[in-house]
């Protein structure tokens, strides 16, 4: 588990380096985005308002808690990430497209996200500690750049422009040979759930009636059916 | 246990009418102000105790960090966790208890305090339009914040308990019918932790909310009061529930997940709060509240002589509100 410090723009060699469970600390310019910012920019065209693969190659899923005290100027006091794993449709586009070297997000992404797309293009995911650590997070951030398109979009969703120093521990959860740290883990524990749910009668297993899974693949004609439980 | 707050203590004299709009003001402010900054004593104790037990080396190292944090957002005065949520409010009201304008004038208060805070903590603005998602900018809007009252007899005071709860990760609800007993309510607080928990959706350490009973809506309800409103460490007064609450967390943390979700030692959960409703003698429908490690409450209570005092854990629980009988 190694530490390390890195400057942004991330230099491609530093990212191939890294591996799952390294602890990293970032300095420089890095940027947010959620579902909106994403179809801003890959669904109606909109170009980024910055030079990303060169000025700013990290980008957050999150948004900061912040408000704009008169206009252009902004007090953030923390910040914190969001769920990734629902982004999947937008991010490997993002990535290939501005030349990004790290996501900063909650959870980690399906394995397939890094073997296919982050090992090609040298990228790896970044988990922000705890998920609810966001006051260390926020005592790194020394200053709100900009904050791009809050018009169109509200100040949450809006991409904000962020100047950090030592921002971090990030863990690195997909590093460039495609491995999965969250995956590791829950791989882990499957086996003591299934111990858990072994105890359990069958008859609570396996409900009469119950909607637990997608109803799409009962009604959907050619599509085969998912039987499958939880477990 | 109890301790004042100097600021406002006897700042204010009640109106001979009741408790004036100003004083619930400031009380729903502080309470906002300790929910988003301040995480109560038990927590932290709970935290503290779980990162001296965990041995394996990255939930450890997770738990000093969730430490950390809990200290930096005290003494910076920031917000906990950056996603405050959809901020509301639990009150609870005395029966012996005027408020000078009525409870509109409490209501004013609420939401004028529950902007005020936004502002002055620069919390994120989340209360949105659902279709639209216009953003009026101050956690203020239709049915927001949201209010649950309760009343509680012989008491002269009304007490405030502000809630901020993030993230979209680990509620459940199913519709249980006779016969599954004990191993359905098992099973679906199973299936909520391997959904939302293995890969630490749900922020862990979390603090299981269980409600068992009553109608859909209220199972729900009483799900989450269980989770946020009950002190870690507390047990229902029904033994048959607090015995289902000690399997439940035995459980919860027999499973090798940890903080965060890694494979852990310490436990996945701080505790299991399991409140109940009478319900439809065929069905107990229950929800299942995972709240996570930001475990935001603040408490405030302001008495009818102008007291106002913080309270490490609310009273929405009593021997009252859970009565049985017709009386």
């Amino acid at each position: 588990m190694a530490t390390h410090r890195l400057s942004i723009p991330l230099q491609e060699d530093d990212v191939r380096r890294l591996r799952i469970g390294d602890v990293v600390h970032l300095d420089g310019t890095i940027h947010t985005g959620r579902a909106l910012v994403y179809e801003h920019v890959l669904r109606d065209g909109n170009q980024p308002p910055l030079d990303l693969a060169n000025e700013s190659n990290v980008q957050m899923h999150g948004a900061p808690a912040a408000v704009e005290d008169a206009p252009g100027e902004y007090r953030l006091s923390s910040i914190q990430a969001t769920a990734s794993f629902r982004y999947w449709k937008y991010v490997p586009d993002y990535v290939e497209r501005f030349g990004i070297r790290a996501i900063i997000g909650k959870g980690g992404m399906d394995k397939w996200v890094y073997e296919d797309v982050f090992a090609r293009t040298g990228t790896v995911f970044l988990t922000t500690v705890g998920y609810g650590i966001a006051a260390l997070y926020g005592r790194a951030v020394k200053r709100v750049v900009d904050v791009h398109w809050k018009e169109e979009l509200g100040l949450p969703e809006a991409m904000w422009v962020l100047d950090v120093e030592n921002f971090g521990p990030f863990i690195v959860d997909g590093d460039c040979t495609g491995a999965s740290l969250a995956a590791e883990h829950v791989e882990s524990v499957n086996e003591n759930f299934a111990r858990e749910y072994a105890k359990l009668p069958e008859y609570v297993l396996k409900r009469i009636g119950e909607i637990d899974h997608s109803l799409a693949d009962e009604v959907i004609v050619g599509r085969p059916t998912d039987d499958r439980n939880r477990n | 246990m109890m301790d004042t707050t100097g600021g406002l203590q006897g700042a204010l004299s009640p109106a001979a009418g009741g408790i004036p709009e100003t004083l619930l003001e400031e009380a729903a402010y502080e309470a906002h102000r300790l929910a988003a900054t301040t995480l109560p004593d038990d927590v932290k104790r709970a935290f503290v105790g779980m990162r001296d037990r965990e041995r394996e080396e990255l939930p450890k190292r997770v738990l000093e960090a969730i430490v950390d944090n809990f200290h930096a957002a005290e003494d910076d005065q920031r917000p906990v966790c950056a996603d405050v949520g959809v901020p509301r409010i639990y009150a609870v009201i005395g029966n012996e208890t005027a408020i000078a304008g009525g409870f509109v004038s409490f209501e004013r208060a609420v939401r004028r305090a529950t902007e005020r805070i936004t502002g002055d903590l620069a919390l994120r603005s989340n209360r949105c339009h659902p279709i639209t998602r216009r953003n009026p900018g101050n956690n203020v809007g239709v049915f927001a914040p949201n209010i649950e009252y309760r009343v509680e007899p012989d008491a002269d005071y009304i007490e405030i308990c502000a809630v901020h709860k993030g993230g979209a990760f680990g509620t459940d609800f199913r519709m249980l019918v006779d016969g599954d007993g004990l191993a359905g309510i098992r099973k679906a607080v199973l299936d909520a932790i391997a959904e939302f928990g293995r890969r630490g959706l749900t922020c862990p350490p979390v603090v299981i909310g269980v409600g068992l009973g009553g109608t859909k809506d209220q199972s729900f309800s009483i799900a989450k009061q269980a989770a946020q409103l009950r002190p870690i460490g507390s047990r229902h007064p029904d033994p048959d529930v607090a015995a289902l609450e000690d399997e439940l967390l035995e459980m919860a943390n027999s499973l090798g997940i940890g903080a965060m979700g890694y494979v852990g030692t310490a436990g996945y959960a701080t505790d299991v709060h399991v409140e109940i409703a009478y319900t439809h003698s065929a069905l107990t429908p229950m929800g299942v509240h995972q709240l996570c490690q930001a475990t935001r409450r603040g408490v405030v209570r302001v008495y009818m002589d102008g007291r106002t005092e913080t309270r490490p854990a609310p009273s929405w629980f009593s021997g009252y509100s859970r009565r049985m009988g017709v009386e």
